[in-house]
């Protein structure tokens, strides 16, 4: 009776912290690939995978149970109850600028990508000497 | 990249109009709706990706990279030169909220309707913004769309 | 060289989990004295209906700064990647 309690209440913890778990699933997939894999645009999808799931992470760290988005325009709730029930907004201004510079670093590692590949022509990252031989 | 059929082409230009005026609907109620500059930015980037798809080599002569580069460099100035205006108090001080000028009427606490001639410089800024998102994004697909990768690249 | 790859992963993977776990319940944050001054301060102070926009262009309009002179930066590396042909 005990034990079964107890896998119930382990069981509850997990539902409830899905988002960040899953959020951590994201990050270790992406170092996966970071880690294994030798080809040049996989390991740009690891990186860019992270990305996401840190994104991931910050929503779920700032949202509120039952809350609504931080805009006042036509929203469904009162102003006086608009302190507690608004989603704080600071980390959706932090995601926002995460996923612009997870854009750029996406882009510049795609383009050194395709240089390398010009140059080499090879993607694996075991077959490339060093940078100054290119 | 080789172009598509006249179908694709057709349908791609009359989309791209709509499309163009969506992103800018987005990045002019960025202070009052979701959305903002970098995701109508991106928006209007999308539509020129649609071009490139559809009219793959053609397009190269469609945009000037010098034009569009200059572009995003005179918005970024502009925001820096738009915080610097605010010194008066201090940097990227919104200096046009609650002046009654331009984008100066101000906004009591809990206000659900929408007014656009509100949030003094952030209305500017966004759209700074989303001419060098825009700018950025097609300057660096338009490059990717130049290169050859053929698979005797190397010696 | 694998071996040890695989041990950093289960680790970085033990802790990481251990921390969602032990953070917090999902969805009642502790910390939220910053936020509610600006949900409650954002349309009086910079007269806009989005809270969100305000932060980014506002309260936190360095951040802004710094994301479009990322962007900026990587416009740059991909134009001097690509500046010239394949070199002989």
């Amino acid at each position: 009776m005990l034990e079964n309690k107890k896998a119930l209440l382990f069981a509850l913890l997990i539902l409830q912290n899905a988002n960040f778990l899953v959020a951590i699933c994201l990050v270790l997939f992406g170092l996966y690939a970071l880690l294994f894999k030798k080809n040049l645009i996989k390991m740009a999808i690891g990186i860019a995978i992270i990305a996401s799931g840190i994104n991931l992470f910050l929503i779920s760290a700032g949202y509120r149970k039952g809350g609504v988005a931080p805009i006042f325009t036509e929203a469904t709730i009162k102003a006086s109850e608009a302190e507690t029930r608004m989603v704080l907004p600071t980390p959706q201004a932090l995601t926002l600028t995460n996923i612009v510079i997870s854009l750029a670093v996406t882009a510049l590692m795609l383009s050194l990508a395709i240089r390398i590949y010009q140059q080499t022509g090879t993607l694996d990252a075991t077959k490339l000497g060093r940078l100054d031989e290119l | 990249m080789r172009d598509m059929s006249k179908i694709v082409k057709i349908t791609a230009l009359v989309v791209l109009a709509p499309l163009i005026t969506f992103g800018l609907y987005i990045i002019a109620h960025g202070h009052l709706t979701p959305g903002g500059g970098f995701q109508g930015g991106v928006i209007i980037a999308s539509c020129f990706a649609l071009l490139f798809i559809a009219f793959g080599k053609q397009s190269k002569h469609m945009l000037n990279k010098e034009l569009l580069s200059v572009a995003e460099s005179l918005a970024l100035f502009g925001f820096v030169f738009l915080a610097l205006l605010g010194l008066r108090k201090s940097f990227l001080n919104n200096f046009l909220a609650n002046s009654g000028a331009m984008f100066g009427a101000s906004v009591p606490f809990g206000t659900k309707e929408a007014y656009i001639n509100t949030a003094g410089t952030i209305p500017l800024m966004n759209i700074l913004i989303g001419l060098e998102v825009s700018c950025a994004l097609t300057i660096i697909m338009l490059l990717m769309l130049n290169e050859k990768v053929s698979k005797h690249a190397g010696k | 060289m694998k071996a040890a790859k695989i041990i950093f992963v289960i680790i970085f993977a033990y802790f990481l989990i251990a921390c969602a776990l032990l953070l917090r319940p999902f969805g009642s944050p502790t910390e939220t004295t910053m936020d509610e001054y600006f949900i409650k301060n954002a349309q009086i102070e910079t007269a806009s209906n989005n809270v969100v926009a305000s932060i980014v262009f506002d309260y936190r309009g360095l951040d802004t700064l710094g994301e479009a002179t990322v962007l900026f930066a990587a416009v740059s590396g991909v134009i001097l990647l690509f500046r010239g042909g394949v070199p002989k």
